[in-house]
C-alpha cells in the first residue's frame, strides 16, 4: 500500500516550515536591509499554506494542473515585489530552492524504509519545485523589465522641459542621448509650446548631449529649419569643444544657424535681436 | 471654378487660406498672385495659412515657387501661423521654403514685412544721397 505523499507532507507542515526558515536564515545571501524576518516567515507561511493545500497525490505529477494556480499566483506576487524591492536573482532563486531541500529532508525521514516510494516522490518533488522556480524567474524578470520600462518612460517625460526665460524666448536644454524617437518629441513640445507662448526666439542648448553624430546633427538641424518655418528664430547653444570638433570632421554645415557657447551668450544674443537692453541700475541713481 | 480672395491692403497682398487647399486650387492662386502682384506693384504679400492643417509636397513647393515669383518680382512674401505638425511635415518632406520668411501670426507677419520695406526704403534714400552729395 502506498502511502500518500501529500497527506505525509501536510501533516508534517510545521516541522517543514522551520526546517525552511532555518536555512533561510542561515543562508549568507540573507538580505535583513531589505527584508525583516517577521515579512520572510509570514511570505514563507503563505506560500507553504498554499502550496501544500493545492497538492494531491494525484496532481504531483501533473504539473500543468489548474490546482497549482494559485501558487503560481502567491509565488509571482512574490518574486514581482523582489524584483521591485532589489533582491537580486540568486536571493529570489534561494528562497524558491530552499523549500525543495526542506521539503526532501522531511520526506527522507518519514519514509526511510520504503526505497521506492521514496525515489518516487523524489524526483516528483524535485520537478515541482523545479518548475516553481523557473516560474519564480520568469515572473522576477519581468518585474525587473517592468521597472526598467517605467524608468525609461519617466526619462523621456521629465528630459524635455521648455522653459521660457523671457516673455518671447523660449529655452529647451536637452540633456541625454538625441535619437530620433526623442528629437520628434523634443521638437513637437518646442513647436506647440512656441505657438501656446508666442515666442519668437527659441534656445536648444545641448551642453548636457554627450555625443554628437551625423544623425543627431540631421535632428538638430531638422528642428531649427522646422522653428524658422513657424516664424521663430532657432539658437543652438552649449556646443562643447569635442562637439564642434566632431561636426567639423563629420563635415555638417551647421553655417547657416546661429550657435553660441553658452546659454548666458545665446540670452544676450535673443536680447540684442528683441532690442532688450539689460543693465545694472546705478547705485546713487536709485537712491533718489 | 473656386478662387481664394487676395486682398490688397496698401503696399500688401493679404492672402488667409480658410480652407483645406487641394491642387488645382494652389495652381489658381500661385497665378492670381503673380499677377496681382504685377498689376498693383505690391512690395509684400502675407499668406496666412493658420487654418491649414494637411500639406503633401505639392503645396509646399507652390508655397516655395510663389516666395521665389514675388522675390524676382519685387516682393517680399511672409508665410504666417503654421501650424506645428505642418511644419514638421514640410521638413521631413525635406522642404525648407527658402526665399520665404515666416513670423508666428499675422501682426508680426506684417511688422516683418513692414520693417523690410521700410529698411529697403532707407537704402535707396542713403544711395540717393550719396548720390546728391556726389
Amino acid at each position: 500500500m502506498k502511502a500518500d505523499i501529500a497527506k505525509l507532507l501536510q501533516k508534517k507542515k510545521k516541522q517543514i516550515l522551520e526546517d525552511w526558515m532555518n536555512d533561510q536564515l542561515k543562508d549568507e545571501g540573507l538580505r535583513e536591509d531589505l527584508m525583516s524576518n517577521e515579512e520572510l516567515r509570514e511570505q514563507s507561511v503563505e506560500l507553504l499554506d498554499v502550496l501544500l493545500k493545492a497538492l494531491t497525490d494525484t496532481n504531483l505529477s501533473d504539473l500543468q494542473s489548474a490546482d497549482f494556480e494559485p501558487v503560481h499566483e502567491i509565488l509571482s506576487g512574490i518574486s514581482i515585489s523582489r524584483a521591485r524591492q532589489g533582491f537580486s536573482p540568486k536571493e529570489t532563486g534561494v528562497f524558491v530552492f530552499s523549500l525543495k531541500d526542506a521539503l526532501l529532508r522531511s520526506l527522507l525521514t518519514e519514509v526511510k524504509d520504503d526505497t521506492d516510494l521514496l525515489v518516487d516522490a523524489f524526483s516528483k518533488i524535485n520537478k515541482l519545485m523545479d518548475s516553481l522556480g523557473v516560474v519564480t524567474f520568469e515572473t522576477f524578470i519581468k518585474g525587473r523589465e517592468e521597472v526598467i520600462l517605467r524608468q525609461t518612460d519617466e526619462i523621456t517625460e521629465i528630459s524635455t522641459p521648455v522653459i521660457q526665460v523671457w516673455e518671447g524666448i523660449l529655452a529647451l536644454p536637452i540633456i541625454g542621448t538625441l535619437d530620433s524617437a526623442r528629437t520628434q518629441v523634443v521638437m513637437e513640445n518646442l513647436l506647440q509650446e512656441i505657438v501656446e507662448t508666442g515666442s519668437t526666439i527659441a534656445i536648444l542648448d545641448i551642453s548636457g548631449v554627450p555625443a554628437v553624430d551625423s544623425l543627431v546633427a540631421q535632428h538638430l538641424i531638422k528642428t531649427v529649419a522646422a522653428t524658422r518655418l513657424m516664424g521663430a528664430e532657432c539658437i543652438i547653444s552649449g556646443i562643447r569643444p569635442e562637439i564642434a570638433q566632431t561636426v567639423v570632421h563629420l563635415g555638417i554645415d551647421l553655417s547657416n544657424i546661429v550657435t553660441k557657447a553658452s546659454l548666458a551668450s545665446a540670452l544676450k544674443h535673443s536680447f540684442s535681436m528683441l532690442k532688450l537692453d539689460v543693465k545694472r541700475i546705478q547705485k546713487d541713481k536709485a537712491a533718489f | 471654378m473656386d478662387r481664394i480672395p487676395i486682398l490688397r491692403m496698401g503696399h500688401f497682398l493679404l492672402v488667409t487660406i480658410q480652407i483645406d487647399l487641394y491642387d488645382r486650387l494652389a495652381t489658381n492662386l500661385e497665378t492670381d498672385l503673380v499677377q496681382m502682384v504685377n498689376k498693383t506693384g505690391a512690395k509684400g504679400v502675407l499668406i496666412d495659412i493658420s487654418a491649414l492643417s494637411i500639406v503633401d509636397s505639392f503645396m509646399g513647393r507652390i508655397l516655395g515657387n510663389i516666395g521665389s515669383m514675388s522675390k524676382i518680382m519685387d516682393a517680399e512674401t511672409v508665410v504666417v501661423g503654421m501650424q506645428p505638425a505642418v511644419a514638421i511635415t514640410l521638413i521631413e518632406l525635406g522642404l525648407e521654403l527658402k526665399g520665404v520668411h515666416t513670423a508666428l501670426n499675422v501682426e508680426k507677419g506684417m511688422t516683418l514685412l513692414q520693417e523690410k520695406i521700410t529698411s529697403y526704403d532707407e537704402e535707396l534714400l542713403d544711395n540717393e544721397d550719396h548720390s546728391e552729395q556726389g
